[in-house]
């Protein structure tokens, strides 16, 4: 193999092993999310340094110019993250449309409620209203970024 | 019709201002013994507000999750409230309240059934002027041929929104309801969790405004997805039925 095709493989696994670990250590990936991109980057790294591996898993799928054996690990890794995303999108979707019907009711009723209590629905809307603007008005801080891990 | 049962009618809908006050009326007038719940599915126009003032009760959804989702808040909403019977109705004007009752009575008479669907291809005597465009009538009936061959009994019109629904039903579908177009994949889940469900004919209308969810830019989309839905749905994990229990439910609220 050519060095420099080495070079650039070992310094692009490389890189993005330290990019992955720089986004988890700035928790602004999750550790469930980031272990298939470690591994990823893990096996690439290891084919990228390990020349004769590569050159042996070459031959064993019958690709003549060992580097594009990389590109194959590294195509089938990028296939296998989409669809870990795909799954983790359709739960997350899932979860959303969960938590829309709970609020739905939960508001009706609240609704139901005060208007219950007010003998009239006036009183209802006003109060929503407030409790909207509470809402805008907290400074929520991201959830899992406390202020130690940064400095 | 019994007394001591308590009914609400779940009406979804999105951006159907133009018709929804009305159906709320017409439930109210034809089938008072009705509770109504509209599921506004985070209409952009005023459709929440017209529902309310017709007086119904209105759910909120804070943005628009389809058909599936809207109708499967009414379910919960039917389990919550301990309701008996939970009945679908269209919010575009397409099913007539009054027929309501001939579900209601078909179910009484036939306590082994947990759903009574209203079929539109049912009525006799070359009755049945559904009007739709051949397209999506031939879709309709390959789904039903499908269908019938699925779960081993005729089935006419597997789109058929307006269906009443009884207790285990509602236990069913408030714990898990198909997302998107439900109403077809919802009769292979009925089979699969051993729920008896049959057709009645109703008369269907032309819708009374607003626009279908099934565009025809849609509707190959529509096919495809449900065929999917439908052949994946065979081969889905399914929890096994306990032999004269309560419907099995597949209980996916862990995540």
């Amino acid at each position: 193999m050519d060095h420099r095709i080495q070079l650039v493989s070992i310094v692009g696994a490389a890189g993005l092993l330290l990019f992955v670990l720089e986004m988890v250590r700035r928790r602004r990936l999750l550790e469930r999310y980031a272990l298939l991109w470690l591994f990823s980057a893990i096996v690439l790294l290891g084919l990228a340094v390990w020349r004769d591996g590569l050159a042996r898993l070459a031959s064993a799928v019958g690709i003549a110019y060992p580097p594009n054996a990389l590109f194959f690990v590294a195509f089938a890794f990028v296939l296998l993250l989409l669809l870990h995303f795909s799954a983790a999108v359709s739960r997350l979707a899932d979860q959303t449309k969960v938590l829309a019907q709970r609020l739905a009711l939960l508001e009706e009723r609240l609704e139901e409620a005060e208007t219950r209590e007010d003998g009239a629905t006036i009183g209802a809307a006003p109060r929503a209203a407030a409790a909207a603007q509470r809402l805008d008005d907290d400074v929520i801080e991201p959830v899992g970024a406390p202020r130690a891990r940064r400095r | 019709m019994r007394p001591d049962l308590r009914h609400v009618a779940v009406v979804p809908a999105y951006n159907e201002a133009a018709t929804v006050g009305d159906v709320v009326r017409r439930i109210h007038a034809d089938a008072p013994e009705w509770d109504v719940v509209v599921v506004d599915d985070g209409s952009t126009d005023s459709t929440a507000d017209i529902a309310k003032a017709a007086g119904a009760r209105v759910l909120r959804l804070p943005f628009n999750l389809g058909i599936g989702g809207a109708v499967q808040a009414g379910f919960t909403f039917a389990r919550e409230h301990g309701y008996d019977v939970m009945a679908q109705v269209d919010g575009d004007g397409q099913h007539d309240p009054a027929e309501l009752s001939k579900l209601v009575d078909y179910m009484r008479t036939h306590p082994e059934l947990d759903v009574v669907c209203g079929s539109r291809f049912l009525l006799s005597g070359g009755d049945h002027r559904y009007p739709a465009p051949i397209s999506r009538r031939t879709g309709i009936h390959i789904f039903a041929f499908l269908l019938s061959r699925f779960v081993r009994q005729p089935i006419s019109d597997p789109t058929s929104g307006f269906r009443i629904y009884n207790r285990r039903a509602i236990r069913l579908f408030a714990t898990d309801y198909p997302h998107d177009y439900p109403e077809v994949e919802a009769i292979l889940m009925l089979h699969h969790h051993r729920l008896r469900m049959e057709e009645i004919p109703v008369r269907m209308y032309a819708r009374g405004g607003g626009v279908s969810s099934i565009s025809s830019g849609k509707s190959a989309y529509y096919m495809v997805k449900v065929l999917l839905a439908l052949f994946v749905g065979l081969f889905r994990r399914r929890p096994l039925p306990e032999p004269g229990g309560s419907a099995p439910v597949a209980a996916e609220t862990g995540f």
